[in-house]
């Protein structure tokens, strides 16, 4: 029997005899992975946000200070784009909650099988898009000399002048993350049996009261899910602010790019990125009273 | 700074583990001194030849620096295959190459002020000139210029330079308008366009200049505190008027293309791209002057592919390269030699970019260079660099 065989019956049988060395042999590849390429890389950022830079060389200076944390606070401008950030990510939530709601229920409930498959296909096929197609795309449509002013100088009505500006940025958010909302819903939707439909308009419940008291009780939990798409997804958001937004459009992404690509401040952008991981933090664990991992 | 400090000042557990991973680079990236005394790569000794090409080059170039026509054929005749990274802004540049990106470029197209900040954050290092014959058909005022030559020591090659314009669409403005008021003018409210750059503060401080000579004004990048303030509040009170605040010259081209501006702060290469696509617009430098660039290919000190850099810094200083990039960007050469081969290229291409041009043209453009808090006059109450980008992120808002 050749060392190579034997070596391998042996190590065959140690691992047989000892189950928790079969354990630590299978999760520690994709732990240690975790805790070096994920952990290290977000333990880095925190250490980081308490340095500084040379102003002149861009050279990051190695000394703890608060400075960063304090500046984001004390001065205005940063309070207005996080302010802005957080508005936009509540508005394009609540915009696509209302319009998913009925076009879930639709689709779950109302739909023929071959309808339901048609328009699952359609809601999914933009994602198989470019976001920048996307967003550039918007562009044509809202710009001056787009489509949208087309229609209505053809039509005789006032041109809108929507392009570059928070308007065109709402927009095109609640268009980019409509199907990450609608999918949720839909499956909390579809968990709904009929029958209690069915029982709830023999008690006597009329659309409202049953939409109100059997309907969205039970399908809460998808929208909270679908919302944290829809706000983590702007909130991170900073392409569609450079591309489309106008000169009050800075988001938090914005302005972490600008410290760290054009401002050359990596301490101070990973500062600022904290603000942004706080407010997902607090967001998630409201989102988790409210029963949204249940739905997931 | 070592690494045991940065360990004893996070505490215990993961979080040592994962600084002491962390803390081994820093040291190396950290040692760059601070003080404006000598650059950090002075002693470095620059190579005595060109050896055999590397294969490859990495540069880190304006939009435009890097054309397929001179391109291609220097990669058949070096063998070195040009890769480039485009950036926006100065700043992007210095945080490219300081944040270990000098260890995966060699060359770098920055302008005056991006200079000094690389060479005084170590991340270039001195050239030897000898290997680059065209150096001597250059200008003289661009040989060696201060915002590249230090000590005597060369950290790269000047390239091209030009002002900065105001670009108009024709059909609001039949005729060029004289001054940059129109920037600051609420008649065109949301329609306006300036570059999302800190160095903007010095376009309104040009302006400034001529316009409020009481606040005495010489030098649009050496700004007294009094200064500095009425120009950020110029800029403030220009942010209602803005459309727009550009990243690339590409975005302000498609502003004026889908008729979103009529009006903004431009290169001439926007000129040149909108006019080829058969846009109505035109570029004017007003009556006050003009900011402008003269750029500088930098050798990165960590340069991955020396040999290739020189082939390609000899290669961009020859008249036929110097005179296709002057046409193609709108911008004036460093070598004399080029003006002949620009009026081949287009009809009175050299009058038109100033490639002719007496050395007293220069000294109407005022060119970027890095705000420091060390005035030239001795004084030192000039606004520094930090804070013209602190007050730039207030502006913009």
């Amino acid at each position: 029997m050749s060392t190579e065989v034997r070596f391998r019956q042996r190590a065959g049988a140690a691992l047989w005899r000892r189950p928790w060395l079969r354990g630590v042999l299978t999760l520690s590849p994709p732990l240690l992975w975790f805790l070096v390429v994920y952990l290290a890389s977000l333990v880095t950022m925190l250490v980081t946000a308490f340095f500084t830079v040379n102003s002149l060389t861009g050279n990051v200076v190695y000394q703890w200070t608060w400075s960063n944390f304090s500046q984001i606070f004390t001065q205005g401008v940063y309070g207005q784009i996080i302010l802005r950030t957080l508005l936009m990510a509540v508005v394009v939530t609540i915009t696509d909650a209302l319009v998913a709601l009925p076009f879930a229920f639709f689709l779950a409930k109302i739909a023929s099988r071959r309808w339901r498959q048609v328009l699952l296909a359609m809601l999914l096929l933009p994602l198989w898009a470019s976001y920048l197609a996307k967003v550039y795309a918007w562009i044509n449509i809202l710009s001056d000399k787009g489509v949208l002013p087309g229609i209505e100088s053809r039509l005789g009505l006032p041109t809108t002048h929507i392009a570059y500006s928070n308007i065109a940025m709402w927009i095109v958010f609640s268009y980019l993350w409509l199907p990450f909302m609608i999918v949720p819903i839909y499956g909390a939707f579809e968990r709904v049996p009929d029958s209690l439909l069915e029982a709830s308009s023999d008690l006597g419940g009329g659309t409202w009261s049953t939409f109100r008291w059997v309907l969205l009780p039970m399908v809460l939990p998808g929208m909270v899910a679908g919302s944290i798409f829809t706000f983590s997804l702007t909130l991170g958001d900073f392409i569609t602010p450079l591309l489309i937004g106008g000169s009050n459009s800075n988001f938090i992404g914005n302005a972490i790019y600008d410290s760290a690509i054009n401002g050359g401040n990596l301490p101070f952008a990973a500062a600022l990125a904290f603000v942004s991981i706080a407010i997902m933090a607090v967001y998630l664990l409201l989102a988790r009273f409210a029963g949204a991992f249940e739905a997931l | 700074m070592n690494s045991s400090r940065i360990r004893r000042g996070a505490g215990a557990g993961v979080a040592t583990l994962v600084l002491s991973l962390v803390a081994v680079p820093m040291t190396f990236i950290g040692s760059a001194g601070a003080a404006l005394s000598t650059p950090p790569t002075q002693g470095m000794a620059p190579q005595q030849s060109v050896g055999k090409g590397e294969g490859t080059l990495n540069l880190i170039a304006w939009e435009g620096y890097a054309q397929p026509q001179w391109v291609t054929p220097f990669t058949k005749a070096t063998g070195c295959k040009v890769n480039v990274k485009y950036a926006g802004s100065s700043s992007e540049m210095v945080s490219l190459m300081a944040n270990g990106g000098g260890h995966q470029y060699d060359l770098v197209s920055a302008s005056g002020d991006a200079d000094l900040r690389l060479i005084y954050g170590g991340n270039v290092k001195p050239i030897n000139i000898k290997l680059i014959p065209s150096w001597n058909q250059f200008r003289p005022f661009l040989k060696a210029p201060s915002f590249n030559t230090i000590n005597g020591r060369h950290y790269g090659i000047s390239y091209e330079f030009g002002p900065n314009v105001l670009l108009y669409s024709k059909k609001t403005f039949p005729t060029a308008p004289a001054s940059w008021s129109v920037l600051y003018n609420s008649k065109y409210k949301g329609k306006v366009t300036v570059p999302d750059n800190p160095i903007q503060i010095a376009d309104a401080a040009l302006y400034l200049s001529k316009s409020k000579p009481s606040l005495g004004i010489t030098d649009p990048y050496e700004l007294t505190q009094a200064q500095f303030t009425a120009a950020v509040n110029l800029l403030k009170s220009e942010h209602p008027l803005i459309k727009k605040y550009w990243d690339l010259a590409s975005q302000e081209i498609s502003l004026f293309q889908n008729g979103s501006v009529v009006v903004g702060a431009a290169w001439p290469y926007q000129t040149n791209t909108l006019q080829a696509a058969g846009a109505k617009v035109a570029d004017t430098i007003p009556s006050e002057g003009a900011t402008g660039w003269a750029d500088t290919w930098l050798l990165a000190t960590n340069a991955p592919h020396p040999n290739c850099a020189y082939k390609w810094m000899a290669y961009v200083s020859t008249p036929k390269i110097q005179a296709q990039e002057a046409i193609y960007f709108g911008e004036t050469p460093a070598n004399t030699q080029a003006c002949a081969i620009m009026n081949t290229l287009q009809k009175g291409g050299c009058a038109a970019y100033h490639a002719n041009a007496p050395e007293s043209y220069f000294s109407t453009i005022k060119f970027w260079k890095t705000p420091l808090s060390t005035c030239d006059n001795g004084k030192s109450n000039c606004v520094d660099f930090t804070q013209w980008q602190q007050a730039w992120t207030q502006i913009i808002g």
